[in-house]
Formats: structure tokens, C-alpha cells, sequence
């Protein structure tokens, strides 16, 4: 639905210094019905993105296609209907204050030459579709803010868009609310099929909804695939991100190890880590840990705690036991070392 | 108290020193001048306001020379620029006297000075809210219908009541081409003839008629007005 072939894009120098490189060289495809999330800092090339992907900046170099058009090559009037493919939702909504709710999610349509007729029924159905019954006469000053995002979304999808664009939907709303309108988005994807780009810096909405996720960083992208298969892979960037490491604990007297697992095709569970590690004359405790399950399969971080059998307050195993059970554990996919508190 | 009443600035009507004729002509100069004004100055505004934003090399040139011309407009001190505009006020008036004339020059001058306003009023329009609705495919037209004027409507309630405001004391001024009104009659009457009187009850009227002007550009701007109020 989506594809990126070497989308660069230079910004000239401001007043003299090296020019700007925001976007180096992105190849991506996004399929269609999927929910793919674009993460990354703040500076790492994720507006100027959004920016190329509706035609408002021209690429420096390479190819954006969208729904089969090259959005990149367009000028005038075919640039402003290839932009009615692509239905947009902002942070902060950007609903125009003159106009009433009703009128705001209509404007699309309004754009595109619809009859008043045409409009009303599609922005009564958009109305429901996003819970906004009732509210259809007030103006944006009378909204809340997630009633404020929900007409921001029934105006994205007013024109029966292809592709909805969310750029950091929910970083102005509360914890609830945010949940409220991502089940919203998952919800409209399973109901209209529609594929849908989340640009956002916060890893819950990652880990909430995405199918798909890139992470964007100094314009390049430095990693992307499935949810699972990034979260994962304990040796890529995302997956410490999205399953945080715990904190090393303190005051334990026992030799304690950081497991990273879920790449793994014999110790999926964090009690096959224990049984495992039990296996080495040792007593095991998980003290720590973030445990997800993401497209049914369990990806975690845990840390283990491991004493000698039988022994009440000793300190921790022998060297040898440890290198053992670490090369066992390395062997099963499990990335796994020692915490030096 | 008898004297006053007897005064044919308040009992007569029609002459050139009745006090309820010149106010009808200060009025009259000051809507006939607003009307010309906002149908210039506003479409100005915008041209200055679309012009600044783009990137395009000869619109930048439009954009200075408007600017250039406005702030020229605005530098002018009006009593000079009546004079200064007398013979152009000739061919396009037809006469370099009387309201008429006094409509012409407080035109030029208001012009600029509602431009410039609207030019604020438009770039307070946040910037994400105009890329929102080019991003749905909006063309120029539709930009400048549909989001520039109604998001910056209250505002440019605002501004008009502002230069209507000015306009009116300006039209004081237009005494010198013989533009009557009220500041001539104060002048005239008042100041010249030692009638403080006089003098007293027409600045009284022009302060009614601009506090009248201020509270229904208020009201009309509290109306349109629909964003939150902070």
C-alpha cells in the first residue's frame, strides 16, 4: 500500500553550515490492512516523513508511493486528489475553531466537491462510527480532548482514505483516553480494512497496537519487522525499549543473571528458564522482570536470582556451575549474562 | 442655560454649523471610507499574508513592493496626505473638496494600516490547522475561503472596528479640505470662536459614537468568536 524506494531528503544549510540530511536513503513497504508504527527520538527525520508521504515536501532523491501513486511526481491539481487517498490525524487534532464538529469532519468532502446531500449521510455514519453521537453541533472549544480526537479521526477517514495517517495521536491525551481511541483505530482497521501509519515516540502505543514497527534514527531507518520479530531479538535496539530491562536489585545476597528470551524455540516461558536453571545445582527465583505476550507468544526480560541446593543465606554458585548454565542458555537462543550489583 | 438652547449649532438642522448635520456627515464619511477600506484592505491582508510564505522568487518581489507601498501608506502624516493627494483626489473624485474628496484621502490612508492588521490576524492562525486542510487536498481558493477568513474572523472583527475607530478621528482632519463633520465644527465653532460650549458637546458626541463603534465590534467579534476562552 506503502512503499518508500531511497527516499532521501537534504534541507539546505540555514545560514551557511552543512546541509540538513533528515531522511537517508528509507526503503519500506507497508502492507495493506496493517497497522505499522514509526518510532524514534525527536529530530530522527519522522515529520519530514509524514511530510514527503502527503506531497507537502518534495524528496531530495527516491520514490513515495502510496496506494499505487507516485506521490512525488505530482504537482497541482492531481497532487491534491492523490492527497484525498490519504486520510491524516494530528496530535493536537488541528480542527479549525469556525467550525462545528459535524462541519469539521465533513470538510473532506466538502474539498472533494460532494453534495450537501452526500456529506450529511456520510458525516452522520462517520459520527457513529466514532462515538460522537450528540455532539455533531458543538465546536471544537466545547469538546474534550478525546472527543476532540475522535472528530480528528472521522475527518481523516471522511473521504474513505486507503491509508490513515496518525501523526502521535494520542501524545496529548491522558492514559485512558489514550487507550480509548487506539482500540478505536484497531477497531476501524478490523471494520474498514484500512492500512494505517502511526508516527509516535511512545512505545506503550507500539506494543498496544502496531502489527509492524521501524524504528527511524538520524534519518536512517535502524530497525523494522513484525512486533514480534523485533521485540524479540534481544540484540536489536526496539526490544529493550519495548521490554525494559528491570532494575538491578539490591540486597540479595545470590548471584543474579539477566535473561532476555523470546527468540527462543525451547525456553518460552520464563518457568522453562527456572527448570533450566535448576538443572545446575542451583536454586532459582525470578526477582525481576517484564514479561509480554505479543501475537501469543511470550518475550521477555527476567533476572534470576541463583543459590547453591540447600544452602539458607549463601552467597551465589560457583563460577563453573554459572559458565555452564549460561552456555546452555546462550546455545537456546536466550541471551543471558551476570548483573554485577 | 437658555443661551444654549438657543445656539443654532443644537437647534438648527441642514446648515453647515448644525451639530446633528455634521455628525451625520462624520458618520457618513467614516462608513462610506470603511466600506471602500475593507473591501481593499482586507483582500491586501491576504496578499501580504500569501505572498510572505512562499517560496517562489517573483512573489517575494510582490511581497516587498506591497510591503514597500503599505509602509509608505502608513508613514505619511494625514494632514500631508490629503494635501499630497489632491491632484490625484481630482481625477478620481472629480473635486479636491467637500466629504467626497475628505472619502478618498481617509481611504488611502485606512487601507495600509487594515491591511497590516489583517496580515497579523492571519498568521495568528495556528500553521498545522492550514497544512491539516491542504494535506485533505484543499486547493488556494479553497484555503483562503474555508480556513484563512473564518479562522481569522474574529480577529479581523477586531481590526475593522480598530481602523473604523481611527477613520473617525481622522475625519477630524478632513476639515482642511472642507470635509465638515464633527472635528471641523469643534474646530470651527469651538476652538476658533471661543464657544466651549461647542467645543464640549462635539467631542462628547464623538466620544459616544466611538464608544458605540467599539461595543459592537465587541459584540459582533464575540459572536464569531468560537475558540476556547483561556
Amino acid at each position: 500500500m506503502i512503499t518508500l524506494d531511497g527516499l532521501t531528503k537534504v534541507f539546505p544549510a540555514p545560514d551557511g553550515g552543512d546541509p540538513v540530511v533528515a531522511l537517508d536513503g528509507i526503503d519500506l513497504h507497508v502492507e495493506p490492512g496493517r497497522i505499522h508504527g514509526i518510532v524514534g527520538r525527536s529530530g530522527a527525520g519522522k515529520s519530514t516523513l509524514i511530510r514527503c508521504l502527503t506531497g507537502l515536501e518534495k524528496p531530495t532523491r527516491g520514490r513515495v508511493e502510496v496506494g499505487g501513486t507516485d506521490i512525488a511526481s505530482l504537482e497541482g491539481a492531481a497532487l491534491r486528489a492523490a492527497r484525498r487517498n490519504i486520510g491524516m490525524v494530528f496530535q493536537h487534532a488541528n480542527l479549525l475553531d469556525s467550525r462545528t464538529a459535524a462541519q469539521n469532519i465533513g470538510h473532506p468532502l466538502e474539498i472533494a466537491g460532494a453534495s450537501r446531500a452526500q456529506r450529511e449521510q456520510r458525516v452522520a455514519e462517520l459520527v457513529e462510527l466514532v462515538g460522537l453521537q450528540g455532539r455533531e453541533r458543538n465546536h471544537p472549544a466545547q469538546l474534550s480532548g478525546g472527543q476532540i480526537q475522535r472528530v480528528g479521526i472521522a475527518r481523516g477517514l471522511a473521504a474513505e482514505p486507503k491509508v490513515l495517517l496518525c501523526d502521535e495521536p494520542t501524545s496529548a491525551l491522558d492514559p485512558s483516553t489514550t487507550r480509548q481511541i487506539l482500540r478505536l483505530i484497531r477497531d476501524l482497521r478490523e471494520r474498514l480494512g484500512i492500512t494505517v501509519v502511526i508516527i509516535t515516540h511512545e512505545m506503550s502505543v507500539v506494543r498496544e497496537i502496531c502489527d509492524d514497527v521501524t524504528l527511524l534514527e538520524n534519518g536512517r531507518i535502524t530497525q523494522s519487522g513484525s512486533l514480534l520479530e523485533v521485540a524479540a531479538d534481544p540484540h536489536g535496539p526496539l526490544s529493550a525499549e519495548l521490554i525494559p530491562l528491570p532494575p538491578v536489585p539490591t540486597g540479595i545476597d545470590a548471584t543474579v543473571i539477566n535473561c532476555d528470551y523470546g527468540d527462543s524455540e525451547t525456553l518460552r516461558t520464563s518457568e522453562d528458564l527456572v527448570r533450566l536453571a535448576e538443572q545446575h545445582a542451583a536454586e532459582a527465583t525470578i526477582v525481576a522482570g517484564t514479561i509480554e505476550t505479543i501475537g501469543g507468544r511470550q518475550v521477555g526480560r527476567v533476572q534470576l536470582a541463583l543459590r547453591p541446593i540447600g544452602a539458607e543465606a549463601a552467597s551465589g554458585i560457583g563460577r563453573e556451575q554459572l559458565a555452564q548454565l549460561l552456555g546452555e542458555l546462550e546455545d537456546r537462543g536466550v541471551v543471558a549474562r551476570e548483573v554485577v550489583a | 442655560m437658555s443661551e444654549w438652547l438657543s445656539n443654532p449649532v443644537f437647534t438648527t438642522w441642514g446648515s453647515n454649523t448644525s451639530l446633528w448635520s455634521n455628525a451625520l456627515i462624520t458618520l457618513y464619511m467614516t462608513f462610506a471610507t470603511m466600506a471602500f477600506t475593507v473591501l481593499v484592505g482586507v483582500p491586501l491582508g491576504l496578499l501580504l499574508f500569501e505572498t510572505e510564505r512562499s517560496r517562489t522568487p517573483w512573489v517575494r518581489w510582490v511581497n516587498r513592493v506591497v510591503g514597500f507601498v503599505v509602509n509608505v501608506g502608513r508613514s505619511f502624516p494625514f494632514i500631508i496626505l490629503i494635501i499630497a493627494l489632491m491632484p490625484v483626489t481630482r481625477v478620481i473624485v472629480g473635486r479636491v473638496t467637500g466629504p467626497n474628496a475628505a472619502i478618498f484621502a481617509l481611504t488611502v490612508a485606512a487601507v495600509p494600516f487594515l491591511a497590516r492588521l489583517i496580515e497579523i490576524n492571519l498568521r495568528e492562525i495556528p500553521a498545522g490547522k492550514i497544512e491539516a486542510v491542504q494535506m485533505m487536498g484543499a486547493s488556494r481558493a479553497q484555503l483562503i475561503r474555508q480556513v484563512l477568513l473564518p479562522e481569522a474572523l474574529p480577529g479581523i472583527v477586531g481590526s475593522i472596528t480598530t481602523t473604523t475607530i481611527a477613520t473617525i478621528g481622522y475625519t477630524a482632519m478632513a476639515g482642511v479640505v472642507g470635509g465638515k463633520g464633527l472635528g471641523d465644527l469643534a474646530n470651527r465653532m469651538g476652538y476658533q470662536s471661543y464657544d466651549n460650549v461647542v467645543m464640549v458637546a462635539t467631542v462628547v458626541l464623538l466620544i459616544a459614537i466611538v464608544i458605540g463603534v467599539q461595543a459592537l465590534g465587541s459584540q459582533i467579534a464575540r459572536v464569531v468568536d468560537h475558540r476556547a476562552r483561556s
